[in-house]
């Protein structure tokens, strides 16, 4: 009788986790890049209707959206790399399990290091009255 | 349920090709964005204030300099297209009846070429001085 599978590549496990969560990050990311294409062409048409719609962007609750964004391209992003290396590099599917803990370590270091400056940033100027 | 596609009747010549091309593309296009996004995001919204400095005034800064506009415009193409690649294949693994897979398909690729041509036609023809009331204070636009 066969063992329970140790999950593969892309069932069970690490591998299907990485791969629902880089689905989901890369619908999310594509549909920002449709409203982020409209809102700098209107840097084309209008300064003040661009300015008026970037101080939205500053404000509380998109400035906390803007959280979830970066997470997700960090995310997107780095397992993007792994996956690559999975499919490029011959010990890439030997590898894979690690790299999946090495891409979510690295993701959090550099979340960590953007999220208390970006909340600092939006903060201040809320403080300035946007 | 979802149906997968009986290996016996494999995709015809042509489109395994536009498969293949379709995958390298997902990979090479991958590895830039990666330079291309984190260095935006690290100019925009983490140096010099991030999100706060943003402004037309910005922009006209950053475009008076091609090697912004070459940057930018690289990384409308490719995020766009990978975008809307990796939603094709999405669409591709969900829907389930042929119409409403065509359909979806054509929309992503209809709304795609849109925004290259605006995004393209913004970075290319951007004008500081298209506003009287700015422009003045503007020693370009003199
Ligand atoms: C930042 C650098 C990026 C890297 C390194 C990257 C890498 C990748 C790779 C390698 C794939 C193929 C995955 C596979 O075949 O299993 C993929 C899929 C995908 N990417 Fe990206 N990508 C990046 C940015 C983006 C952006 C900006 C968008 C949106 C505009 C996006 C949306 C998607 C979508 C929707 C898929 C399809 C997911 C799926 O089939 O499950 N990606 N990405
Ligand atoms: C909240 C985060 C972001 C901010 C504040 C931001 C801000 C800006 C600004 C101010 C511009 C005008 C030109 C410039 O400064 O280079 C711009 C253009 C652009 N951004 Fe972003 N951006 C963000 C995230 C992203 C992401 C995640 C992507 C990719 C998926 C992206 C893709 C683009 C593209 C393609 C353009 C050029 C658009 C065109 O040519 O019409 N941006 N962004």
């Amino acid at each position: 009788m066969p063992t329970k599978p140790a999950g593969t590549l892309y069932r069970g496990k690490t591998g299907m986790w990485s791969w629902v969560l880089h689905r989901i990050t890369g619908v999310a990311i594509f549909f920002f890049l449709l409203v982020h294409t409209l809102d700098t062409a209107l840097v084309r048409m209008s300064p003040k209707d661009y300015d008026l719609v970037i101080a939205t962007y500053k404000g509380a609750i998109i400035g906390f959206a803007e959280l979830g964004l970066v997470a997700a391209i960090l995310f997107h992003a780095l397992n993007g790399i792994r996956v690559i290396l999975i499919d490029f590099w011959s010990k890439g599917a030997k590898y894979q399990r690690v790299m999946f803990w090495v891409v979510i370590a690295l993701a959090l270091i550099l979340f960590a290091g953007f999220a208390p400056r970006h909340i600092a940033n939006v903060i201040h100027d809320i403080e300035l009255g946007y | 349920m979802v149906v997968i596609e009986t290996p016996r009747s494999p995709r015809s010549r042509k489109s395994a090709k536009f498969e293949r091309y379709g995958w390298l593309y997902m990979r090479f296009s991958g590895v830039a964005l990666l330079v291309l996004i984190f260095g935006h995001l690290i100019i925009n919204l983490v140096m010099n204030g991030g999100i706060t400095q943003i402004s037309f005034a910005f922009v006209a800064g950053k475009w008076a300099d091609p090697f912004w506009k070459i940057w930018d415009g690289l990384m409308l193409w490719l995020a766009l297209i990978h975008g809307t690649n990796g939603m094709r294949t999405i669409v591709n693994d969900y829907s389930e009846r042929p119409m409403i897979r065509k359909t979806l398909n054509v929309a992503l690729w209809v709304v795609c070429a849109a925004l290259i041509i605006l995004g393209t036609l913004v970075v290319t023809t951007f004008d500081p001085c298209v506003d009287s009331s700015v422009s003045h204070t503007l020693s370009v636009c003199k």
